[in-house]
Protein backbone atom coordinates (compact mmCIF):
# COMPACT_ATOMS: atom_id res chain seq x y z
CA UNK A 1 0.00 0.00 0.00
CA UNK A 2 1.57 3.70 -0.47
CA UNK A 3 2.35 5.48 2.36
CA UNK A 4 1.14 8.93 1.50
CA UNK A 5 3.05 10.34 4.84
CA UNK A 6 6.20 10.24 2.94
CA UNK A 7 7.81 13.80 2.57
CA UNK A 8 4.99 15.23 4.53
CA UNK A 9 7.23 16.51 6.96
CA UNK A 10 9.96 18.05 4.49
CA UNK A 11 6.72 19.79 2.16
CA UNK A 12 5.38 20.60 6.09
CA UNK A 13 8.59 22.90 6.59
CA UNK A 14 9.09 24.20 3.40
CA UNK A 15 5.99 25.40 3.00
CA UNK A 16 6.60 27.21 6.52
CA UNK A 17 9.45 28.55 4.95
CA UNK A 18 8.14 30.02 2.17
CA UNK A 19 5.06 31.40 3.64
CA UNK A 20 6.70 33.10 6.43
CA UNK A 21 9.22 34.08 3.43
CA UNK A 22 6.30 35.74 1.75
CA UNK A 23 4.77 37.56 4.70
CA UNK A 24 7.70 38.93 5.49
CA UNK A 25 7.54 40.47 2.33
CA UNK A 26 4.46 41.66 2.56
CA UNK A 27 5.05 43.52 5.81
CA UNK A 28 8.57 44.70 5.41
CA UNK A 29 9.57 44.75 1.84
CA UNK A 30 6.18 45.27 -0.64
CA UNK A 31 6.05 49.47 -0.99
CA UNK A 32 2.50 50.65 0.24
CA UNK A 33 0.61 51.41 -2.29
CA UNK A 34 0.26 54.90 -3.71
CA UNK A 35 -3.52 55.07 -4.03
CA UNK A 36 -4.83 52.08 -1.90
CA UNK A 37 -1.88 52.57 1.30
CA UNK A 38 -1.76 49.63 3.62
CA UNK A 39 -4.81 47.38 2.68
CA UNK A 40 -3.66 47.36 -0.94
CA UNK A 41 -1.65 44.32 0.85
CA UNK A 42 -4.23 41.68 1.09
CA UNK A 43 -3.70 41.26 -2.33
CA UNK A 44 -0.66 39.21 -1.31
CA UNK A 45 -2.91 36.88 0.22
CA UNK A 46 -6.34 36.98 -1.77
CA UNK A 47 -4.88 36.90 -5.81
CA UNK A 48 -3.22 33.60 -5.14
CA UNK A 49 -5.83 32.19 -3.11
CA UNK A 50 -8.04 32.71 -5.93
CA UNK A 51 -5.33 30.96 -8.26
CA UNK A 52 -4.76 28.31 -6.28
CA UNK A 53 -8.12 27.61 -5.77
CA UNK A 54 -8.75 27.84 -9.57
CA UNK A 55 -6.01 25.40 -10.41
CA UNK A 56 -7.50 22.73 -7.72
CA UNK A 57 -10.84 22.85 -9.40
CA UNK A 58 -8.86 21.66 -12.70
CA UNK A 59 -6.30 19.86 -10.35
CA UNK A 60 -9.55 17.93 -9.56
CA UNK A 61 -10.62 17.02 -12.99
CA UNK A 62 -7.90 15.95 -14.06
CA UNK A 63 -7.48 13.27 -11.26
CA UNK A 64 -11.00 12.32 -12.32
CA UNK A 65 -9.88 11.79 -15.77
CA UNK A 66 -7.22 9.40 -13.99
CA UNK A 67 -10.44 7.97 -12.04
CA UNK A 68 -12.68 7.53 -15.22
CA UNK A 69 -9.84 5.89 -17.37
CA UNK A 70 -8.53 3.37 -14.65
CA UNK A 71 -11.69 2.81 -12.36
CA UNK A 72 -9.25 2.98 -9.52
CA UNK A 73 -11.43 4.58 -6.69
CA UNK A 74 -7.78 5.94 -4.95
CA UNK A 75 -8.21 8.24 -8.14
CA UNK A 76 -11.49 9.62 -7.34
CA UNK A 77 -10.34 9.96 -3.96
CA UNK A 78 -7.33 12.30 -4.29
CA UNK A 79 -9.65 14.19 -6.91
CA UNK A 80 -12.52 14.69 -3.99
CA UNK A 81 -9.75 15.51 -1.94
CA UNK A 82 -8.19 18.13 -4.74
CA UNK A 83 -11.53 19.54 -4.55
CA UNK A 84 -12.33 19.73 -1.38
CA UNK A 85 -9.02 21.81 -0.52
CA UNK A 86 -10.33 24.06 -3.31
CA UNK A 87 -12.97 25.10 -2.18
CA UNK A 88 -11.92 25.76 1.22
CA UNK A 89 -9.85 27.89 -0.60
CA UNK A 90 -11.85 29.21 -2.40
CA UNK A 91 -14.17 30.78 -0.08
CA UNK A 92 -11.08 32.34 1.73
CA UNK A 93 -10.42 33.78 -1.44
CA UNK A 94 -14.00 35.17 -2.00
CA UNK A 95 -13.64 36.72 1.96
CA UNK A 96 -10.52 38.25 1.64
CA UNK A 97 -11.39 39.58 -2.03
CA UNK A 98 -14.33 41.38 -0.46
CA UNK A 99 -12.59 42.87 2.46
CA UNK A 100 -10.43 44.58 -0.28
CA UNK A 101 -13.23 45.54 -2.05
CA UNK A 102 -14.78 47.09 0.52
CA UNK A 103 -11.55 49.16 1.62
CA UNK A 104 -10.80 50.33 -1.49
CA UNK A 105 -13.84 50.73 -3.68
CA UNK A 106 -16.15 50.90 -0.61
CA UNK A 107 -18.17 48.15 -1.47
CA UNK A 108 -18.45 44.71 -0.08
CA UNK A 109 -19.53 43.33 -3.39
CA UNK A 110 -18.63 44.94 -7.06
CA UNK A 111 -20.57 43.53 -10.07
CA UNK A 112 -18.47 45.43 -12.37
CA UNK A 113 -15.35 42.65 -11.49
CA UNK A 114 -15.49 40.16 -13.94
CA UNK A 115 -13.56 37.83 -12.17
CA UNK A 116 -15.26 38.37 -8.76
CA UNK A 117 -18.12 37.64 -10.46
CA UNK A 118 -16.85 34.27 -12.54
CA UNK A 119 -14.84 33.27 -9.40
CA UNK A 120 -18.42 33.28 -7.62
CA UNK A 121 -20.41 30.81 -10.06
CA UNK A 122 -17.41 28.76 -10.26
CA UNK A 123 -17.93 28.30 -6.34
CA UNK A 124 -21.71 27.96 -6.68
CA UNK A 125 -21.06 25.11 -8.78
CA UNK A 126 -18.25 23.21 -6.74
CA UNK A 127 -20.58 24.09 -3.74
CA UNK A 128 -22.81 21.46 -5.30
CA UNK A 129 -20.22 18.46 -5.61
CA UNK A 130 -20.55 17.16 -1.80
CA UNK A 131 -24.02 17.45 -2.04
CA UNK A 132 -24.17 15.54 -5.12
CA UNK A 133 -21.90 13.18 -4.23
CA UNK A 134 -23.03 11.87 -0.61
CA UNK A 135 -26.80 11.84 -2.10
CA UNK A 136 -25.51 9.04 -4.09
CA UNK A 137 -25.44 5.69 -2.15
CA UNK A 138 -23.82 3.35 -4.30
CA UNK A 139 -20.18 3.97 -3.80
CA UNK A 140 -19.07 3.10 -7.47
CA UNK A 141 -21.70 5.00 -8.46
CA UNK A 142 -20.43 7.92 -6.17
CA UNK A 143 -17.21 7.50 -7.38
CA UNK A 144 -18.18 7.36 -11.26
CA UNK A 145 -20.46 10.13 -10.97
CA UNK A 146 -18.70 12.63 -8.88
CA UNK A 147 -15.80 12.17 -11.39
CA UNK A 148 -18.17 13.07 -14.44
CA UNK A 149 -18.80 15.85 -12.25
CA UNK A 150 -15.52 17.03 -11.80
CA UNK A 151 -14.81 16.99 -15.61
CA UNK A 152 -17.90 18.85 -16.62
CA UNK A 153 -17.02 21.48 -13.87
CA UNK A 154 -13.35 21.62 -14.69
CA UNK A 155 -14.09 22.56 -18.29
CA UNK A 156 -16.83 24.90 -17.19
CA UNK A 157 -14.19 27.46 -15.41
CA UNK A 158 -12.78 28.82 -18.42
CA UNK A 159 -15.31 28.78 -20.02
CA UNK A 160 -17.19 31.02 -17.38
CA UNK A 161 -15.01 33.33 -17.15
CA UNK A 162 -14.72 34.03 -20.83
CA UNK A 163 -18.30 34.73 -21.14
CA UNK A 164 -18.45 37.36 -17.95
CA UNK A 165 -15.31 38.33 -18.86
CA UNK A 166 -17.01 39.51 -22.53
CA UNK A 167 -20.76 40.61 -20.26
CA UNK A 168 -18.91 43.58 -18.54
CA UNK A 169 -19.65 46.63 -21.07
CA UNK A 170 -17.13 49.00 -20.49
CA UNK A 171 -13.38 47.05 -19.47
CA UNK A 172 -12.60 47.76 -15.95
CA UNK A 173 -8.84 49.04 -15.79
CA UNK A 174 -7.09 45.36 -15.12
CA UNK A 175 -4.72 47.13 -12.41
CA UNK A 176 -3.58 43.12 -11.89
CA UNK A 177 -3.28 41.19 -14.45
CA UNK A 178 -1.85 37.46 -13.36
CA UNK A 179 1.33 37.78 -14.74
CA UNK A 180 1.89 39.94 -12.58
CA UNK A 181 2.18 42.11 -16.07
CA UNK A 182 2.23 45.85 -14.73
CA UNK A 183 3.49 45.56 -11.04
CA UNK A 184 6.31 47.21 -9.97
CA UNK A 185 9.27 44.89 -9.63
CA UNK A 186 9.61 44.36 -5.77
CA UNK A 187 5.48 43.63 -5.51
CA UNK A 188 6.16 41.29 -8.23
CA UNK A 189 8.74 39.27 -6.16
CA UNK A 190 6.58 39.30 -3.69
CA UNK A 191 3.50 38.60 -5.08
CA UNK A 192 5.08 35.46 -6.79
CA UNK A 193 6.50 34.37 -3.47
CA UNK A 194 3.17 34.90 -1.71
CA UNK A 195 1.82 32.70 -4.70
CA UNK A 196 4.05 29.52 -4.39
CA UNK A 197 3.65 29.96 -0.30
CA UNK A 198 0.36 29.26 -0.84
CA UNK A 199 0.77 27.33 -3.91
CA UNK A 200 2.32 24.82 -0.85
CA UNK A 201 0.05 25.52 1.41
CA UNK A 202 -2.27 23.91 -1.07
CA UNK A 203 -0.32 20.56 -1.78
CA UNK A 204 0.74 20.38 2.36
CA UNK A 205 -2.93 20.56 3.11
CA UNK A 206 -3.86 18.00 0.42
CA UNK A 207 -0.97 15.56 1.00
CA UNK A 208 -2.30 15.64 4.97
CA UNK A 209 -5.59 14.93 4.32
CA UNK A 210 -4.60 11.94 1.61
CA UNK A 211 -2.60 10.64 4.65
CA UNK A 212 -5.34 10.40 6.61
CA UNK A 213 -7.81 8.81 4.49
CA UNK A 214 -5.17 6.11 3.68
CA UNK A 215 -4.59 5.78 7.06
CA UNK A 216 -8.17 5.42 8.10
CA UNK A 217 -8.91 2.92 4.95
CA UNK A 218 -5.60 0.67 6.12
CA UNK A 219 -6.99 0.93 9.89
CA UNK A 220 -10.48 -0.32 8.59
CA UNK A 221 -9.18 -2.92 6.26
CA UNK A 222 -6.95 -4.11 9.55
CA UNK A 223 -10.02 -4.57 11.72
CA UNK A 224 -12.08 -6.35 9.20
CA UNK A 225 -9.05 -8.79 8.67
CA UNK A 226 -8.96 -9.22 12.94
CA UNK A 227 -12.83 -8.97 14.09
CA UNK A 228 -14.47 -9.84 10.77
CA UNK A 229 -16.71 -7.51 8.50
CA UNK A 230 -19.37 -6.77 10.70
CA UNK A 231 -17.28 -5.51 13.29
CA UNK A 232 -16.40 -2.29 10.72
CA UNK A 233 -19.42 -0.11 10.75
CA UNK A 234 -19.96 1.87 7.28
CA UNK A 235 -18.02 4.48 6.24
CA UNK A 236 -20.81 6.68 6.21
CA UNK A 237 -20.25 10.09 4.47
CA UNK A 238 -16.52 9.24 3.35
CA UNK A 239 -15.30 9.56 -0.46
CA UNK A 240 -12.40 6.82 0.65
CA UNK A 241 -12.48 3.48 -0.35
CA UNK A 242 -13.05 1.34 2.49
CA UNK B 1 -29.36 7.00 -34.82
CA UNK B 2 -32.05 5.23 -36.00
CA UNK B 3 -31.77 3.91 -32.30
CA UNK B 4 -32.13 7.72 -30.89
CA UNK B 5 -34.95 8.56 -33.39
CA UNK B 6 -36.87 5.11 -31.51
CA UNK B 7 -36.21 6.50 -28.35
CA UNK B 8 -37.32 10.54 -29.20
CA UNK B 9 -40.44 8.46 -30.53
CA UNK B 10 -41.32 7.06 -27.64
CA UNK B 11 -41.05 9.97 -25.77
CA UNK B 12 -42.72 12.52 -27.61
CA UNK B 13 -45.70 9.99 -27.83
CA UNK B 14 -45.47 9.37 -24.09
CA UNK B 15 -45.59 13.12 -23.70
CA UNK B 16 -48.74 13.29 -25.99
CA UNK B 17 -50.73 10.70 -23.99
CA UNK B 18 -49.88 11.70 -20.53
CA UNK B 19 -49.81 15.42 -20.66
CA UNK B 20 -47.37 15.48 -18.06
CA UNK B 21 -44.66 18.14 -18.60
CA UNK B 22 -44.80 20.70 -21.09
CA UNK B 23 -48.28 21.76 -20.33
CA UNK B 24 -46.74 21.85 -17.00
CA UNK B 25 -44.32 24.17 -17.75
CA UNK B 26 -46.29 26.35 -19.41
CA UNK B 27 -48.84 26.93 -17.02
CA UNK B 28 -45.80 27.72 -14.44
CA UNK B 29 -44.27 30.47 -17.41
CA UNK B 30 -47.24 32.36 -17.17
CA UNK B 31 -47.56 31.71 -13.43
CA UNK B 32 -44.20 33.63 -13.32
CA UNK B 33 -45.23 36.13 -15.58
CA UNK B 34 -47.84 37.34 -13.51
CA UNK B 35 -45.71 37.12 -10.76
CA UNK B 36 -42.81 39.77 -11.92
CA UNK B 37 -46.06 41.35 -13.14
CA UNK B 38 -46.47 42.52 -9.39
CA UNK B 39 -43.17 41.76 -7.81
CA UNK B 40 -41.49 44.30 -10.29
CA UNK B 41 -45.13 46.67 -9.66
CA UNK B 42 -44.63 46.91 -13.80
CA UNK B 43 -47.63 46.92 -16.33
CA UNK B 44 -45.01 46.91 -19.54
CA UNK B 45 -41.34 46.56 -19.09
CA UNK B 46 -38.68 46.37 -22.26
CA UNK B 47 -35.37 45.89 -22.96
CA UNK B 48 -32.42 44.33 -20.47
CA UNK B 49 -34.90 43.82 -18.01
CA UNK B 50 -37.52 41.95 -20.75
CA UNK B 51 -34.94 39.92 -21.74
CA UNK B 52 -34.06 39.04 -18.50
CA UNK B 53 -37.75 38.58 -16.92
CA UNK B 54 -38.24 36.20 -20.28
CA UNK B 55 -35.26 34.39 -19.38
CA UNK B 56 -35.31 34.09 -15.93
CA UNK B 57 -38.35 32.68 -15.96
CA UNK B 58 -38.06 30.23 -19.78
CA UNK B 59 -35.12 28.91 -17.19
CA UNK B 60 -36.74 28.14 -14.26
CA UNK B 61 -40.30 26.05 -16.29
CA UNK B 62 -37.18 24.11 -17.90
CA UNK B 63 -35.77 22.76 -14.54
CA UNK B 64 -39.08 21.14 -14.26
CA UNK B 65 -38.82 19.47 -17.67
CA UNK B 66 -35.06 18.42 -16.96
CA UNK B 67 -36.56 17.04 -13.27
CA UNK B 68 -38.77 14.78 -15.40
CA UNK B 69 -36.82 13.98 -18.17
CA UNK B 70 -35.38 10.64 -16.81
CA UNK B 71 -38.38 9.96 -13.97
CA UNK B 72 -39.87 7.41 -16.26
CA UNK B 73 -36.47 5.48 -17.28
CA UNK B 74 -35.64 4.94 -13.51
CA UNK B 75 -38.95 4.03 -12.40
CA UNK B 76 -39.82 1.88 -14.81
CA UNK B 77 -36.73 0.23 -15.66
CA UNK B 78 -36.02 1.91 -18.93
CA UNK B 79 -32.02 2.14 -17.90
CA UNK B 80 -31.71 -1.57 -17.79
CA UNK B 81 -33.83 -2.31 -20.97
CA UNK B 82 -31.67 0.27 -22.49
CA UNK B 83 -28.50 -1.15 -21.69
CA UNK B 84 -29.57 -4.90 -22.25
CA UNK B 85 -29.74 -3.53 -25.84
CA UNK B 86 -27.03 -3.99 -28.46
CA UNK B 87 -26.82 -0.15 -29.47
CA UNK B 88 -25.11 2.89 -28.99
CA UNK B 89 -25.56 4.60 -25.33
CA UNK B 90 -24.88 8.04 -27.02
CA UNK B 91 -28.44 7.40 -28.33
CA UNK B 92 -29.81 7.29 -25.44
CA UNK B 93 -27.97 11.51 -24.21
CA UNK B 94 -29.24 12.94 -28.22
CA UNK B 95 -32.58 11.27 -27.66
CA UNK B 96 -33.65 12.51 -24.55
CA UNK B 97 -31.69 15.72 -25.65
CA UNK B 98 -33.56 16.51 -28.57
CA UNK B 99 -36.78 15.23 -26.47
CA UNK B 100 -36.04 18.16 -24.21
CA UNK B 101 -35.38 20.87 -27.21
CA UNK B 102 -39.10 19.98 -28.52
CA UNK B 103 -40.29 20.67 -24.90
CA UNK B 104 -38.73 23.95 -24.82
CA UNK B 105 -39.58 25.13 -28.48
CA UNK B 106 -43.30 23.75 -27.37
CA UNK B 107 -42.82 26.21 -23.98
CA UNK B 108 -41.80 29.03 -26.08
CA UNK B 109 -44.42 28.65 -28.51
CA UNK B 110 -46.55 29.09 -25.64
CA UNK B 111 -44.85 30.88 -23.17
CA UNK B 112 -43.18 33.89 -25.66
CA UNK B 113 -46.67 34.98 -26.97
CA UNK B 114 -48.03 34.99 -23.44
CA UNK B 115 -45.04 37.21 -22.76
CA UNK B 116 -45.50 39.42 -25.31
CA UNK B 117 -49.19 39.63 -24.17
CA UNK B 118 -49.20 40.53 -20.64
CA UNK B 119 -45.95 42.03 -20.52
CA UNK B 120 -43.83 42.96 -23.23
CA UNK B 121 -43.97 47.18 -24.15
CA UNK B 122 -42.83 47.21 -27.19
CA UNK B 123 -44.33 45.03 -30.24
CA UNK B 124 -42.76 41.90 -31.08
CA UNK B 125 -43.18 41.55 -34.56
CA UNK B 126 -40.34 43.22 -36.22
CA UNK B 127 -37.39 41.28 -33.97
CA UNK B 128 -38.86 37.71 -33.73
CA UNK B 129 -36.91 36.11 -36.26
CA UNK B 130 -33.73 37.43 -34.51
CA UNK B 131 -35.93 36.25 -30.88
CA UNK B 132 -36.05 32.90 -32.35
CA UNK B 133 -32.71 32.28 -33.67
CA UNK B 134 -31.32 33.22 -30.21
CA UNK B 135 -33.84 31.26 -28.06
CA UNK B 136 -33.37 28.36 -30.43
CA UNK B 137 -29.05 28.59 -29.10
CA UNK B 138 -30.30 28.76 -25.76
CA UNK B 139 -32.47 25.92 -25.72
CA UNK B 140 -29.63 23.81 -27.92
CA UNK B 141 -27.56 24.59 -24.25
CA UNK B 142 -30.53 23.63 -22.28
CA UNK B 143 -31.28 20.65 -24.10
CA UNK B 144 -27.68 19.36 -23.44
CA UNK B 145 -26.70 20.84 -20.41
CA UNK B 146 -30.98 19.65 -18.39
CA UNK B 147 -29.79 15.99 -20.13
CA UNK B 148 -26.64 15.68 -18.54
CA UNK B 149 -27.83 17.25 -15.02
CA UNK B 150 -30.65 15.11 -15.24
CA UNK B 151 -28.96 12.15 -15.86
CA UNK B 152 -26.68 12.69 -12.91
CA UNK B 153 -29.47 13.72 -10.92
CA UNK B 154 -32.07 11.12 -11.57
CA UNK B 155 -29.56 8.33 -9.40
CA UNK B 156 -29.40 10.31 -6.19
CA UNK B 157 -31.67 10.43 -3.59
CA UNK B 158 -32.33 14.57 -3.64
CA UNK B 159 -33.01 14.42 -7.06
CA UNK B 160 -35.51 17.38 -7.38
CA UNK B 161 -33.11 19.13 -5.42
CA UNK B 162 -29.99 18.08 -6.86
CA UNK B 163 -31.11 18.78 -10.66
CA UNK B 164 -31.39 22.57 -10.06
CA UNK B 165 -28.40 22.84 -7.74
CA UNK B 166 -25.97 21.45 -9.90
CA UNK B 167 -28.14 23.06 -13.40
CA UNK B 168 -28.17 26.71 -12.44
CA UNK B 169 -24.86 27.17 -11.81
CA UNK B 170 -24.00 25.15 -15.55
CA UNK B 171 -26.16 27.71 -17.18
CA UNK B 172 -25.41 30.63 -15.85
CA UNK B 173 -22.96 31.67 -18.94
CA UNK B 174 -25.62 30.47 -21.52
CA UNK B 175 -28.08 32.64 -20.14
CA UNK B 176 -26.34 35.69 -19.88
CA UNK B 177 -25.33 35.47 -23.02
CA UNK B 178 -29.29 34.65 -24.23
CA UNK B 179 -30.53 37.57 -21.83
CA UNK B 180 -27.44 39.91 -23.25
CA UNK B 181 -28.60 38.90 -26.86
CA UNK B 182 -32.37 39.41 -26.64
CA UNK B 183 -32.23 42.50 -24.38
CA UNK B 184 -31.64 44.74 -27.80
CA UNK B 185 -34.26 42.82 -29.10
CA UNK B 186 -37.03 43.89 -26.60
CA UNK B 187 -35.94 47.80 -26.56
CA UNK B 188 -38.49 50.09 -27.30
CA UNK B 189 -36.52 51.18 -30.49
CA UNK B 190 -35.03 47.51 -31.22
CA UNK B 191 -32.77 46.39 -33.34
CA UNK B 192 -33.74 43.34 -35.25
CA UNK B 193 -30.51 41.56 -35.62
CA UNK B 194 -29.25 40.14 -32.14
CA UNK B 195 -25.89 41.27 -31.45
CA UNK B 196 -23.29 39.29 -32.91
CA UNK B 197 -20.72 38.49 -30.09
CA UNK B 198 -23.96 37.09 -28.01
CA UNK B 199 -24.70 34.42 -30.68
CA UNK B 200 -21.57 33.33 -30.90
CA UNK B 201 -20.72 32.76 -27.48
CA UNK B 202 -24.38 30.74 -27.09
CA UNK B 203 -23.09 28.40 -29.85
CA UNK B 204 -19.38 28.06 -28.63
CA UNK B 205 -21.13 27.13 -25.38
CA UNK B 206 -23.32 24.95 -26.76
CA UNK B 207 -20.69 23.37 -28.77
CA UNK B 208 -18.10 22.74 -26.25
CA UNK B 209 -20.54 21.20 -23.54
CA UNK B 210 -22.75 18.88 -26.38
CA UNK B 211 -18.89 17.83 -26.97
CA UNK B 212 -17.83 17.15 -23.18
CA UNK B 213 -21.61 15.46 -22.80
CA UNK B 214 -20.69 13.04 -25.62
CA UNK B 215 -17.90 12.31 -23.76
CA UNK B 216 -18.84 11.97 -20.19
CA UNK B 217 -22.01 10.40 -20.82
CA UNK B 218 -21.39 6.66 -20.98
CA UNK B 219 -19.99 7.20 -17.59
CA UNK B 220 -23.62 7.70 -16.35
CA UNK B 221 -24.90 4.33 -17.84
CA UNK B 222 -22.49 2.50 -16.66
CA UNK B 223 -24.35 -0.51 -13.91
Amino acid sequence: MTIYGKGLRGLSLATIATLSVAFSLVFFYAPLDADQGFVQKIFYLHVPLAIVSLCGFVFGAALAVGYLRTGDRRWDMRSYVAIHMALIFGIGGLITGSIWAKASWGHWWVWSEPTLVSFLIVLLLFATYQPLRFSIEDPERQARYASVFSVIAGAFVPLNFLAVRLAQEYVHPRVLTLGGGNLPGPMRLTFLISLAGIGLLYVTMWKYEMTAKNARMQLRALRRALLGDDAVRPAGRSAAPS
Amino acid sequence: MRTALTVLRKDLRLELRTLETVPAMALFAVSTFVVFHFGLGRVTIDGQLAAGVLTATLLFAAMLGINRLFVAEREQGGFDAFLLAPVDRTALLIAKAAALFVFLTLLEVVAVPAFALLLLGPSLGPPLPGLIAVLALADLGIAVIGTLVSAIAVHTRARDLIGPLLGLPLLIPALLATARAAGPLLASHATTSPPGKWIAILALYDVVFALLAYAVFDFLLED
